[in-house]
């Protein structure tokens, strides 16, 4: 038997409200269904579920605001001799929820008011450790704002909602300025091979199918921190965890205010064609509120495109614990030297922002570079 | 017997025999009644082998003794109080309950155990003459061993550094004929334990141990001997214990008969039929000596039984000096 | 005090040797004995010369008699003497085993306290030196079991220096480890340098990630695992036990109150190790400390092999305990 939990969509999320059971209680469920959707200061989530099994009656109803780690529903298993062989770890389920836990991070924990239940462990096997109650209680929301969120008992409105973000945005982006020593570095990126092929290929393909630039900038992006991986990762414990696998985290602004910057998976290992579909289908999901929690939680490295916006040049803030965000400017054509001539080319200015603790500008301009490179090879891309 | 027998002292040493034999009946008593418990092994036969050792002693002499330590505690003039005292496991004990029937020690007689491995105290002996060699200080360790040890290393390497170092070491073998209950023929390619001194170019006799005289008169000519400068000696006890090994033991080694014969023997009957014959003890004497001793037997028990029992906050006291405890 | 005491370069070997000279000469009761102690120069070289000076009463040469040399040197004590015993290698101690635990650690015991045993009985211990499995143990983790001893295990020059003279102070058995592959150490040594207590551990580097606790030779391949971790940002602090009894326990969990993480490398086995007991003792008393689990580089179970490379195997190395403290620090 297992059980499925409110998960934890990010290391600020604390509680979140169920809204609806998307799967009725005996149904067959597997692995990767969305069976849930939660709704949180961030938006409203589709929960998937991790394990496979028959979903038992809902032990929380629609409406009710639970900590991260409550069981909304047990999942039984699917054949008989699986539930069987299960009834004798059936018997300590009614004993207090335990989390693994350094018994340092339980201390502190206490220590400092933080609720286990809410923390997402970083450790060996998922464990809490001290650096988890820590960044947890950095980015916690603050008490006037819990307090208001606890008083309800209706799922909160838009903006309730709204405002939790605000606070979360805050406090990550607070966060983010006080611990980590930023660094800039701007690249001038002659953008006219990559918009002629993309205007060519596009001709080619229906308008359904078709790119957007910004599909170039995010696979460039990809490729380049395949060559530089140093700009891919986390900083966590003075220590700069390199990912092998790069989440492009891209930030998305919401309507009523607010960005959320849900990751594409994978974007390295992503065709053009597939990239694009995932980005769209990505904004389309993010704009209704329907995130997938590992989408929330998997970001390796932040992209953020605010050139519809009409802005040249971009100076952004690093989502802890990643180490760099890649931004991007509007594509605007302007004057250009080359080879002893002058002429019009179409820009736009990269910017790379960086955490100092685990790069420098030497190799931030190699990675520069190195994007530089990508898009003036489109067909490659 | 050319040598005219001193009454006093004869009569003493048969008092301290009389006073060991039954100071150990009582001690079997009482350990059937429960009141001595761990492992009990009685002396009672030998009793001429430590009279006699502890007459050729002097008080400064150092001692080293067995498990089958009662009568040489006895003889070597502990009280019967703090002996039965630590039998009983009482603060009031020699050891302060700390040691029990098998480790009785006793800092102003320079009595050093008590050892219960069996060989064990042969290189502490050798040390103590070392010290005493090294310090200058003319004394005897005389240290006890029964046949037993005779087959251990330390045995070997414990003659061997004591000759080759001229060490004042009396060896003192208590050969009972029965390694617990394996019997000498068993154990030992060379059963004449005297002879084995040749190996190491020490000196060394065999003396009838039932006879506390004789006992007395060998181990004073060894004292003399080592206190001369001569280096060590060892001397060979012949003796038989009465009782078993120890109270759990159901004699299967050896036969009634054998035992019957050797009860002939009797160091203390041996020692009163002399005195008898002499003229130096009737049977008043005898009697007066009987009840005297009984009373020093009556008295250890009732001092026993009086003693407290020491607070088990003490427990890791004496692991350390000072109660140092880590 | 002089402010500028000046320094002179020496071995381990060389402090041993000086200890034990100071000692014959400060304290007359005090005298050397083992195997090959006097005519040889001692196995490791570390008697050499001394049978000159002080003569063969004061440095005594034995024969092979580890029980018999070593209950000597108890009975000695016993005697008033403030013998110094020397055994080859922990090894052969073991045929003194006896004499040591039943004799040595006991008699105060069993005598009620009235009789201490004033006695230091060094030894040789540790792989190395392709001596193979009955040469190289590492068993002082065994003999810190026994209550009624004191075990050191000194891994500095100061240490060799200055632990014997308190030793003989010590009214009770001390056991001295050295290990062998320390005698060829060399260093600067203060010439004023003199006696050290001989009850507390020493945090020997300073950090602020994890605690290494350690002693003896493996002191050694700490600092330089430590040194390379520097490198890549982590602090390592590392602690030399200096006594396996009694232990310090106040300075090594003092220490994981600030670190949060703890990793034992001992050159004795693993399982009912010393290792073993302070790890149990981390949990006892520092449990809420601890970020991680404590982990622990021993000496893999086996008889050391002769083979260099397989001792090397055998033993705990400096890339192993580089790997473990990073896997510990970043997280697994």
């Amino acid at each position: 038997m297992g059980e499925f939990r409110m998960p934890s969509l990010g290391a600020d999320m604390e509680t979140g409200t169920l809204v609806e059971w998307l799967v009725a209680p005996g149904t067959l469920v597997r692995r990767g269904d969305i069976i849930a959707t939660v709704e949180t200061q961030k938006g409203l989530f589709e929960i998937e579920i991790f394990e496979e099994g028959i979903l038992g009656e809902p032990l929380i109803q629609a409406g009710q605001e639970v900590p991260v780690g409550t069981v909304l529903a047990l999942i039984h298993a699917a054949n008989g001799s699986a539930v069987k062989k299960d009834a004798v770890s059936d018997q300590p389920k009614s004993a207090p929820e335990r989390f693994i836990c350094s018994p340092s991070a339980r201390r502190l924990a206490r220590e400092m008011g933080v609720d286990l239940a809410t923390i997402h462990g970083t450790g060996p096997k998922g464990a809490i450790q001290r650096i988890d109650i820590e960044h947890a209680a950095q980015t916690r929301i603050p008490p006037a704002v819990e307090s208001a969120k606890h008083a309800r008992t209706e799922p909160a409105s838009h903006e309730t909602l709204r405002q939790g973000m605000r606070q979360a945005i805050a406090a990550a982006m607070s966060r983010s300025n006080s611990e980590i020593p930023h660094y800039y570095l701007e690249m001038e990126i002659d953008m006219s091979r990559s918009l002629q092929w993309l205007e060519v290929e596009n001709q080619k393909r229906t308008i359904r199918e078709r790119l957007l630039p910004a599909v170039l900038l995010l696979k460039a992006v990809a490729k380049a921190l395949r060559d530089i991986p140093e700009f891919n990762g986390y900083w966590l414990d003075n220590q700069l965890q390199i990912k092998t696998e790069i989440h492009i985290g891209f930030a998305v602004a919401l309507r009523q205010g607010g960005l959320i910057t849900p990751a594409i998976h994978a974007v390295d290992s992503l065709s053009l064609t597939a990239l694009m579909k995932a980005m769209s289908d990505l904004i389309e999901r993010t704009r209704s509120g329907r995130l997938r929690s590992s989408e929330m939680t998997d970001a390796t490295v932040t992209v953020t495109n605010l050139g519809d916006q009409g802005v040249r040049t971009v100076f952004g803030v690093i989502y802890p614990p990643q180490v760099a965000l890649i931004a991007f400017g509007r594509i605007t054509e302007r004057p250009w030297a080359e080879g002893g001539m002058l002429g019009i080319r179409r820009c736009v200015t990269a910017t790379l922002a960086a955490d100092h603790r685990a790069t420098d500008g030497h190799r931030g301009s190699q990675f520069l570079e190195v994007l530089n490179k990508h898009l003036q090879q489109p067909e490659s891309l | 017997m050319t040598t005219p027998i001193d009454k006093n002292h004869a009569t003493k040493l048969l008092r301290q025999m009389l006073l060991i034999r039954r100071f150990e009946e009582k001690s079997a008593e009482l350990y059937s009644a429960t009141k001595i418990r761990g492992f009990l092994h009685l002396y009672i036969g030998e009793e001429a082998v430590a009279v006699g050792v502890m007459a050729a002693l002097t008080p400064e002499d150092a001692v080293v003794a067995t498990y089958r330590e009662h009568g040489q505690a006895l003889a070597r003039g502990m009280s019967a109080d703090s002996i039965m005292a630590e039998m009983y496991g009482k603060l009031e004990g020699c050891c302060k309950g700390r040691g029990g029937s098998m480790h009785i020690f006793d800092s102003s007689t320079h009595f050093y155990g008590g050892n219960a491995i069996v060989g064990g105290g042969l290189p502490v002996a050798v040390g103590l003459a070392l010290a005493d060699s090294m310090l200058g200080r003319n004394r005897v360790t005389c240290c006890f061993f029964g046949d037993g040890a005779v087959a251990e290393g330390a045995f070997h390497e414990s003659m061997n550094m004591a000759a080759l170092w001229k060490l004042p070491v009396l060896f003192l073998c208590e050969n009972n004929l029965y390694a617990m209950g394996t019997a000498i023929r068993y154990t030992q390619a060379q059963p004449d334990i005297a002879a084995k001194a040749v190996g190491y170019r020490m000196k060394s006799a065999a003396v009838d141990g039932m006879d506390v005289m004789a006992v007395e008169a060998a181990a004073s000519k060894a004292a003399d001997h080592i206190r001369q400068g001569n280096g060590p000696y060892l001397l060979e006890c012949r003796t038989y214990r009465f009782r078993p090994h120890s109270m759990f033991d159901t004699e299967l080694y050896r036969s009634k008969e054998e035992v019957e014969q050797w009860k002939a023997h009797d160091p203390i009957e041996k020692l009163t039929r002399r005195l008898s014959d002499a003229g130096l003890l009737n049977d008043q004497d005898r009697a007066a000596l009987e009840q005297d001793v009984a009373r020093e037997v009556e008295s250890a028990v009732a001092f026993a039984e009086a003693g407290t029992w020491e607070p088990v906050e003490n427990l890791t006291s004496f692991v350390y000096s000072e109660r140092r405890e880590l | 005090m002089s402010g500028a005491q000046s320094a002179r370069k020496t071995s381990y070997r060389e402090a041993v040797k000086e200890a034990i000279r100071e000692a014959l000469q400060k304290d007359e009761r005090v005298f050397l004995m083992g195997e090959d102690v006097g005519h040889y120069g001692g196995c490791y070289a570390v008697s050499k010369g001394l049978l000159a000076e002080f003569g063969p009463e004061r440095i005594r040469d034995t024969p092979l008699s580890e029980g018999g040399f070593v209950g000597a040197g108890i009975g000695a004590a016993l005697g008033g003497l403030r013998p110094i015993v020397e055994v080859m290698t922990v090894n052969f101690s073991l045929l003194a085993l006896d004499q040591i635990l039943n004799n040595a650690a006991t008699l105060l015991h069993m005598s009620g306290g009235q009789f201490n045993v004033p006695l230091v009985i060094r030894m040789a211990t540790g792989a190395g030196k392709q001596l193979a499995a009955q040469h190289a143990h590492s068993l002082e983790g065994w003999y810190a079991h026994i209550p009624g001893i004191r075990v050191l295990s000194p891994a500095t020059l100061e240490d060799a220096r200055g632990m014997l003279w308190t030793a003989l102070q010590d009214p009770d058995p001390v056991l001295i480890f050295e290990n062998n592959t320390l005698y060829n150490m060399e260093g600067n040594l203060s010439e004023t340098a003199g006696p050290v207590d001989i009850d507390t551990a020493r945090i020997r580097r300073s950090g602020s990630d994890i605690t290494l606790i350690t002693y003896s030779a493996s002191l050694y391949k700490c600092l330089d695992a430590a040194t390379a971790l520097a490198g890549e940002g982590i602090e390592v602090e590392v602690i030399d036990l200096r006594s396996l009894r009694p232990l310090d326990d106040a300075t090594y969990l003092e220490s994981i109150s600030r670190t949060n993480r703890a990793l034992i490398v001992d050159e004795g086995w693993r399982s009912g190790g010393i290792s073993a007991e302070i790890s149990a003792r981390i949990m006892e008393q520092g449990f809420y400390d601890l970020d991680t689990p404590v982990e622990r580089i021993c000496t893999a179970e086996v008889p050391i092999p002769y083979a260099r490379h397989m001792e090397e195997a055998a033993l705990p190395r400096i890339d192993t305990i580089i790997d473990t403290v990073k896997r510990m620090v970043r997280h697994g």
